[in-house]
């Protein structure tokens, strides 16, 4: 790989934040290299969910530095809400709005001009071959497009870094694979990727990957290098080992 | 015509049902043995949920008919009602009710009480125990699904239908979560559930693919993988990306898809020697500039098998 240090898209420096007595996120310190695919892996509650509020802008940290597309997440998170694109299996698009309004809606939202709306709506449908459902609703899309679809719309501001929330639950396993195509194609493009799931499949995906447990962040770096460093077969097999005595003590 | 006595625990007749224009169900039949730990393996959108709700009586076919505990879905209601345990797959317990007092209301509901069958749930309410006054919706995502596992069985059902369990579930609460079912079905009790996760299958007895409604395959795992009926090569070098476009540009290609560490490769060829497609390929890769190129035989997966299934149908339509 070669990442250029001074272009870090993330960089995280003993990042924490509390809720009361409970630390959510405890101290945790890694960087992102623009173009890179990372994996932020962890256990339901392991504080994944805080640490992208934080990422992206719409948490302040308890203390801790963190800078994302060069913007401190502290005095410049809206910049950094412009910056970003965003994406998760929960919220997405607007069902009741057809695919081209969502682009539309999307466009507005973040200022592009008509004129750039009209020509990336044109490619993304072409790219996408859903020209013949532009104006189509988006609920009565597959899942599986419908996932495509939200994922070209959060890079429609051409965006430097994109969060993806486990974009691939319940995708058929085709799918699913078509879906990290377009992962590796915008990576290819130089947009950095910051992606969780639950496929442990997916995590030999990434160029890189970090696993938190309990706030921290027990392992970090390539699919092959943890293998090796830890001694295991798979990320999944990992992953059990590193979050397992964890999960017996959470709730 | 009354109600056979069936041996199965479940018996599936060319059962059929749409919604609109949507076919989420078509000619589905199988059979469950009783004490069988059956999966149906497949997709958001498969189906699964629609057959689980006819099966459970939530819901009425359009076509086929169908039979759980040698009663039928349709006209013995209430009879099976009392007699199956359903877990649904969004969480459905009352988040502002504790844990204890979600426990006690879903016995009340059978008439049951919690300690009249606490040996059944026992092994699942314990790791619950430390939380039991906390309102259920605070709880973790491995918690919740435990909670509604303990609340499925607190009537001492005689099958348990589990749709989704493990959706959105992190893999060490996944494996815990099977763990549990292991021990139920030693017991003796018929579990059927459903799963979008392809490696669960090999949880399972037997498993049905689903896709679109149909049933692609019903077998042990075991024999689903087995069926894939091609070589299967692993193929590693480098970067995954430029490999991956590399590999679709040759022209014996078959099927390429990324699995893991590796891509996993089918020639398009039939009747030629594993070795000699191997070789092929790995010549290809190297005059395309590749490094360390390896490509070898793997065995396939239940979701090598899916995917090889599953693409029939679109291409047939």
């Amino acid at each position: 790989m070669t990442a250029t240090p001074q272009q870090a898209a993330i960089e995280a420096h003993e990042l924490t934040r509390r809720f009361g007595s409970f630390i959510a996120v405890d101290r945790i310190s890694f960087d992102v290299a623009a173009g890179e695919v990372f994996g932020f892996l962890g256990a339901n509650g392991a504080g994944k969910t805080t640490a992208i509020r934080i990422l992206t802008g719409l948490l302040s940290p308890t203390s801790g530095t963190a800078r994302v597309a060069g913007h401190d997440v502290y005095s410049e998170s809206e910049w950094i809400k412009r910056r970003i694109g965003y994406m998760s299996q929960k919220f997405s698009l607007y069902e009741d709005l057809t695919v081209r309004e969502n682009i539309r809606l999307y466009g507005g939202i973040y200022d592009l001009s008509k004129d750039e709306v009209r020509d990336r709506t044109a490619r993304m449908l072409s790219r996408l071959g859903l020209e013949q459902s532009a104006d189509t609703q988006v609920r009565s899309l597959p899942l599986g497009w419908r996932q495509k679809l939200a994922f070209s719309v959060a890079l429609l501001h051409e965006p430097s870094i994109v969060f993806l929330d486990e974009p691939t639950s319940g995708v058929d396993p085709i799918t699913r694979r078509q879906f990290w195509e377009l992962i590796y194609e915008a990576a290819a493009g130089g947009t950095t990727v910051f992606v969780t799931t639950h496929y442990m499949d997916e995590a030999e995906y990434c160029d890189r990957i970090s696993i938190m447990v309990a706030g921290r962040i027990e392992a970090l770096g390539s699919p092959a290098e943890l293998r090796r460093r830890f001694g295991v077969e798979s990320i999944d097999e990992l992953f059990v080992q590193l979050a397992r005595p964890a999960a017996a003590q959470t709730s | 015509m009354p109600t056979l006595a069936s041996t199965n625990a479940v018996e599936i007749d060319g059962l059929g049902k749409r919604f609109g224009a949507t076919v989420a169900l078509e000619n589905v039949s199988l059979a469950i043995p009783p004490g069988e730990l059956f999966g149906f393996i497949g997709p958001d959108g498969a189906g699964k949920t629609t057959l689980f709700r006819i099966l459970v009586t939530l819901i009425l076919p359009d076509q086929g008919r169908a039979t759980v505990l040698g009663r039928d879905v349709t006209t013995d209601v209430w009879d099976l009602r009392r007699r199956v345990g359903y877990m649904p797959g969004r969480f459905s317990l009352y988040p502002d009710l504790s844990v204890e007092e979600n426990l006690r209301f879903f016995a009340s509901v059978f008439g049951a009480s919690v300690e009249e069958h606490y040996d059944l749930i026992a092994p699942i309410y314990e790791q619950l125990a430390p939380f039991k006054d906390r309102p259920a919706g605070a709880l973790s995502g491995g918690m919740k699904q435990k909670l509604a596992l303990c609340c499925a069985l607190v009537h001492r059902p005689e099958i348990l239908f589990l749709d989704e369990p493990t959706t959105g579930v992190d893999a060490v609460s996944r494996r815990e979560f099977w763990e549990l079912l292991d021990r139920l079905k030693a017991s003796g009790l018929t579990i059927v559930v459903s799963t979008p996760y392809m490696d669960e299958a090999n949880r399972c007895g037997r498993v049905a693919l689903i896709q679109r409604g149909r049933i692609l395959a019903i077998d042990t795992p075991t024999r689903i993988a087995e069926s894939f009926g091609r070589p299967l090569f692993a193929v590693r070098a480098g970067k995954r990306y430029p490999l991956l476009l590399a590999v679709r540009e040759y022209a014996n290609a078959g099927t390429v898809f990324p699995f893991g560490d590796a891509l996993h490769y089918t020639d398009r060829r039939d009747g030629l020697m594993p070795d000699a497609i191997a070789s092929g390929l790995r010549d290809y890769l190297r005059g395309r500039g590749f490094a360390d190129v390896e490509v070898k035989l793997t065995a396939p997966t239940i979701e090598d098998s899916f995917m090889a299934r599953m693409g029939e149908p679109e291409r047939a339509a």
